[in-house]
């Protein structure tokens, strides 16, 4: 057989069920064996970054490895922000790109691109397969890269010629990686040394990230919060790894996040993070980051631990494996006394009163963006899978939809990519069709890569796309307003001022049902009538007021203390420290920009 | 405070291996101060070595990161008390006649060899610990240095043990 069918035989082996990608040149070969491949489904995409959008998306709704392909050149280098992407939030992608011929490397060959050289820094492994002999175990050890230890997107170069000489296939290849041995069994005694702290601390918290997700450990998440009574922060990541209906879950810590979060950790007395990795946007200022905090830090990534914050308890490990063995010790810790923590629960819980997520509707009378969130959230309840693009929108959603299971909250946490939104969703269709896709965009987001709506139309994936078009670059106008007195430099989209474009008639152009609303009394309707269409992907544009902003915020740079709970509202977390009155707390804002 | 730290790396004999390696020092910022690449004793697997001017915080994190690349099999830090350190040297000294038994007395204090004569010049191969090799460098000068290359630092643990061994089955 050739090397292209070598290479689709070692997809159908390793249980890849969808590719997305577009062909080319240099892959073509690729393409006619999968013509004829039953196991794989190929869906052709509009552009490569939406392919690994989509293969993302994939992997974070199942936990298995989502496959992208492109050709060499321009179709490997759309494939960098994706990559990228999936690389800071730690997804298993496995991208496969053509090359050119194996003579031809290094001579700026047409459509030649060092994409090896190019995503090194980007993925956690790539190579360049240069013998057809080997693509059986590249593609074993790419799939094996991509999902196990810290998952990560691997990618696969293969030349033009690898893929059409002529060699034999076997199954299974034998891996070779003696450089890769991630631990996923945890320390005994730093298990122990946590417990121990966790049963003594009077204010203690668990800081749960995307590591508890991808571990698949929530079930023992829920044993270990309910045993031990201490508070459950869900980092922007980890949305749904906690229930937020949950009594213990205080809400998502950071940059955004509830005041009772941001609080529980500037005062706790023990942080216990989990698959969390200290990020900026969680800890703000680091040097005033929960400065009692005795901090208990476990990850599968060695490198993680002691990166940001020092670890006073590092445990290296699988979270699954590392939670079990914590409810284990803890319940023999507790068998001789714990701290009581009612006076703690005390704090947060009048926290929790005074400082609820909450907004206020726009005083020009248009539609609240918060709202329109929070009721697609109350309408297509917990079962559904939700994905968002980067911006207020994402913030929103964070927010006020609530999430109570695993894989149900989609994003991009690490890179930040505006655009991630639509592919996800397609991504997540694909692998869940019976599940309500709910892609929530902003209209900067959605312009970035909404073409792969045509995509979804031509291949049958009714996703559901809530556009909340406040007109502009809401996140950017929100820092432009804060910090930059007013200045809107180069945020309006003009998609209020001209309607350009309009977003209804450009999802009909793209085959999809085309919605709006403009008013509280029509958001429901939209809302329902969305949910009853299931033959075609359903776009709405909710044209919502442009001066909605995201609070809480703790401004850039500034410590966690700072957090403002509204404009102008400053909640005491110190009251001997200052006095926060409304004049100190707005120059102060203005002063951080 | 910043000091010298040698790494020795025990890496797969891979293609853009040793690019993985350098990326993640310039991608912190970091100088490589030498860097010396050779085969071992298993075949397959090279040893870098590294020599890097860096804080013990960011080392820690380097290092970590440096484990994470799947072709790097095993680092090793290597202090300079514990382990044979060295360098070796080529240098092209001026040395006329009238002044190469200076040269060559110098040659001969330092344990160096002269390995190319002419008329004009001598070249002069010495290997040593970077001390070393700055002293002969100085007592060279006053005759003229014509041109000289440097290796990177090699080094091995003193005493029997063998990193490799572990590290390669």
């Amino acid at each position: 057989m050739t090397g292209a069918q070598s290479l689709v035989r070692s997809l159908e082996e390793v249980g890849c069920e969808v590719v997305f990608g577009i062909p080319g040149g240099t892959i073509l070969p690729a393409y006619d064996p999968l013509l004829d491949s039953t196991k794989v489904r190929h869906v052709l995409v509009r552009h490569e970054q939406g392919a690994g959008h989509a293969a993302t998306g994939y992997a974070q709704a199942t936990g298995k490895v989502g496959v992208c392909m492109a050709t060499s050149g321009p179709g490997a280098t759309n494939l960098v922000t994706p990559l990228a992407d999936a690389h800071m939030d730690s997804i298993p992608v496995v991208a496969i790109t053509g090359q050119q011929s194996r003579p031809l490397i290094g001579t700026d060959a047409f459509q030649e691109a060092d994409i090896t050289g190019i995503t090194m820094p980007v993925t956690k492994h790539n190579m360049l397969v240069t013998d057809p002999a080997e693509i059986p175990q590249a593609i074993m050890e790419a799939f094996h890269l991509a999902s196990t230890g810290r998952p990560g997107p691997v990618l696969v170069d293969i030349p033009k010629d690898v893929l059409q000489e002529k060699t034999t296939f076997s199954w299974p290849p034998e891996m070779k990686l003696p450089g890769y041995r991630p631990t996923t069994r945890p320390h005994g005694k730093q298990i122990r040394e946590a417990a121990k702290l966790m049963c003594s601390a009077k204010q203690p918290v668990l800081y749960v990230g995307g590591g508890v997700l991808k571990a698949e450990a929530t079930a023992e998440l829920l044993e270990l919060a309910e045993l031990t009574g201490i508070p459950v922060v869900t980092t922007l990541m980890a949305r749904g790894a906690f229930p937020d209906s949950h009594r213990q879950h205080v809400g998502m810590p950071g940059m955004h996040g509830t005041v009772t979060a941001v609080a529980a950790m500037q005062k706790a007395d023990l942080l216990v993070a989990l698959g969390a990795r200290f990020d900026d946007r969680v800890t703000g200022q680091l040097s005033t980051f929960a400065p009692n905090a005795a901090v208990v830090h476990a990850d599968i990534d060695p490198a993680e631990i002691s990166k940001n914050r020092r670890a006073d308890v590092p445990i290296v490990g699988d979270c699954k494996e590392v939670i079990t063995e914590l409810v284990d010790a803890v319940r023999t810790e507790r068998a001789s006394g714990s701290a009581d923590l009612a006076p703690w629960w005390e704090q947060l819980d009048e926290l929790r009163t005074t400082y609820p997520l909450g907004y206020d509707w726009p005083a020009d009378g248009s539609l609240s963006p918060q709202y329109v969130i929070e009721r697609i959230g109350e309408i297509a309840g917990p079962d559904a899978v939700y994905t968002a693009g980067v911006g207020q929108h994402q913030m929103w959603a964070a927010q006020f939809i609530r999430y109570e299971k695993p894989r149900s909250w989609l994003n991009s946490g690490g890179l930040g990519t505006m655009g991630f939104a639509v592919p996800a969703a397609m991504g997540a269709k694909m692998a869940l069709p019976d599940a309500v896709v709910w892609c929530i965009d902003g209209d900067g987001c959605f312009q970035m890569t909404n073409q792969e709506l045509a995509t979804c139309a031509i291949e049958n994936i009714p996703i559901k796309v809530a556009i909340i078009n406040n007109g502009n670059l809401g996140m950017v106008r929100q820092w432009q307003n804060l910090f930059y007195s007013e200045r809107y430099s180069n945020t309006d989209l003009g998609t209020h001022k001209h309607r350009i474009p309009d977003f209804k008639l450009l999802a009909e152009a793209m085959g999809c049902v085309g919605l709006r609303a403009e008013s509280k009394d029509e958001v429901d309707k939209v809302i329902h009538q969305a949910m009853e269409i299931n033959d075609r992907p359903v776009v709405i544009d909710f044209v919502v007021g442009a001066d909605a902003q995201v609070w809480p915020m703790v401004a850039a740079g500034t410590g966690n203390d700072q957090i403002m709970a509204a404009r102008d509202i400053r909640p005491l977390f110190d009251a001997d420290e200052l006095v926060a009155d409304d004049a100190t707390a707005s120059t102060q804002m203005t002063r951080q920009a | 405070m910043t000091q010298r730290h040698t790494l020795s790396v025990l890496v797969e004999d891979k293609p853009g291996v040793l690019a993985r390696v350098s990326g993640l020092f310039s991608r912190r910022g970091f100088n490589i101060t030498s860097l010396a690449v050779g085969p071992t004793e298993h075949p397959g697997v090279s040893r870098m070595t590294i020599v890097v001017a860096v804080d013990e915080f960011p080392l820690e994190q380097v290092t970590k990161q440096l484990n994470k690349l799947v072709h790097v099999i095993k680092i090793v830090e290597l202090e300079a008390t514990a382990s044979v350190q060295r360098e070796l040297l080529l240098v092209k000294v001026r040395a006329d006649p009238g002044v190469r038994s200076q040269v060559l007395e110098i040659v001969d204090l330092f344990r160096a060899k002269a390995v190319d004569v002419t008329p004009e010049a001598l070249t002069i191969e010495a290997t040593g610990t970077a001390d070393k090799l700055g002293a002969l460098l100085k007592n060279l000068e006053p005759f003229g240095i014509r041109e000289m290359v440097q290796s990177g630092m090699v080094a091995v643990g003193r005493g029997p043990r063998s990193i490799t061994a572990a590290a390669v089955r």
